[in-house]
């Protein structure tokens, strides 16, 4: 694990948005699929709500790591296996989903089933916020364990590099989140674009 | 025939039996095979009167215990410390529900988990179950899996209020009481007679199986 000197500090608008939609009332459920953290957990509770923690790429390795990852990805009783052990819930069940940079590493038609099953766990009008790398003319990309400082801050811990299965630019994402109400961007200087999308 | 037969009684057992709930308050038969050690590993562990179930002792059953417990072996069923810390040490393995007032896992944990107080999850330690805490500390490389749901703990009673009894006054009262037999009876036992291992005391009230 990274050491406390490791973590960059940046400013999210994406995450400005998705708490907004927090603090108009507590008890509210939240997914947050970066892995537990004491900064995040201490954060979301702070405003009364419940927090449901899982590490999603973790999950992927589990699933898929052994071999060819993305080959795996076609595999349907890996992806029965992996969707049973990260993403059944029952409908509605959240009011906020913190799925960072993940779907990033998902193949197509496992991205496909993975934001459906979002979309059916999330209640209508929740949020849901993901970041996709923006720079497209690398073979690999930072991965991070985001974790929330505050409203407005994310920390992010170095969690090494991995080859993404696809790149996304504003009319992948829209197509992507087409069943949702409304997606929003925001993209940072440092070559991360942050969606916030609407159910 | 009639010798025959108490013959057999006066035979000792064999040692793969595994003892009852009952020879375990008698008997006092130690859980731990280095007692010692086990707390020596954890700085913030308590020394002395501390309960522990060592790494090469398996529980099947449910444990209550009215002294502080650290576990090191593997336990599955449920374990419940009324108003006590229950360690999980690095080799410990714990495949049930658990209640106490203060839990600390430096091992694994699946199951819920519910502390009156505070939940301590240390680095490498891996708990993958459902939480109902007042209080969480994470460390980084920490392994969580579940839902997180803080409960304000409750006001403290004035001093003046009478004590209340060890089982039945949890803070949070138990969810399937029906299912846990109530540890009195021992309770009572370990409180008359200081000469009862710690151990003993924290595994008499209902352990199912204890295996070497």
């Amino acid at each position: 694990m990274p050491s406390v000197s490791a973590l960059e500090t940046r400013h999210s608008h994406g995450l400005d948005q998705f708490c907004a939609s927090l603090e108009q009332r507590s008890g509210l459920s939240i997914l947050d699929l970066a892995g537990a953290s004491q900064a995040t957990v201490s954060f979301v509770t702070g405003y009364g709500h419940r927090l449901y923690s899982d590490d999603f790429l973790h999950q992927l390795d589990q699933g898929f790591g052994d071999g060819d990852f993305y080959e795996n990805q076609s595999s349907p009783s890996r992806v029965a296996k992996f969707l049973d052990a990260v993403l059944s819930f029952p409908d509605e069940n959240f009011d906020g989903v913190l799925v960072w940079d993940a779907l990033q590493f998902l193949s197509p038609p496992l991205l496909q089933t993975v934001v459906a099953r979002l979309h059916r766990v999330l209640r209508p009008g929740s949020c849901l916020l993901a970041v996709f790398h923006a720079e497209e003319r690398v073979e690999t990309i930072p991965t991070y364990f985001f974790r929330v400082s505050d409203h407005q801050t994310i920390q992010l811990a170095p969690r090494g590099r991995r080859r993404p299965s696809q790149f996304f630019n504003n009319r992948n994402l829209e197509k992507l989140f087409q069943d949702f109400q409304s997606v929003k961007f925001f993209l940072t200087r440092d070559h991360l674009r942050e969606v916030i999308v609407r159910r | 025939m009639w010798n025959r037969r108490r013959e057999e009684e006066q035979t000792p057992k064999p040692i793969s039996a595994p003892p009852t709930s009952s020879e375990l308050a008698k008997e006092g038969i130690p859980m731990s095979t280095l007692p010692g050690r086990s707390s020596e590993s954890h700085h913030d562990a308590p020394r002395g009167g501390n309960a522990v179930v060592g790494k090469s002792v398996i529980v099947k059953g449910q444990i209550f215990s009215r002294e502080d417990l650290t576990i090191d072996g593997e336990v599955e069923g449920t374990v419940e410390l009324q108003e006590h810390r229950l360690t999980v040490g690095p080799n410990g393995k714990v495949m049930a529900s658990v209640k106490a007032r203060e839990i600390v896992v430096l091992g694994t944990i699946h199951g819920n988990v519910e502390t009156t107080d505070k939940l301590d999850i240390r680095k490498d330690a891996k708990l993958v179950g459902d939480i109902k805490t007042a209080r969480i500390v994470i460390e980084d490389g920490a392994y969580f899996k579940g839902n997180i749901d803080i409960v304000k703990a409750e006001a403290p009673k004035s001093a003046a209020a009478p004590k209340p009894q060890p089982v039945a006054s949890a803070t949070e009262a138990p969810k399937p009481a029906a299912a846990a037999p109530k540890p009195q009876p021992v309770a009572s036992a370990t409180a008359a007679n200081p000469s009862i291992s710690p151990v003993s005391s924290a595994l008499a009230a209902g352990a199912g199986d204890a295996k070497r």
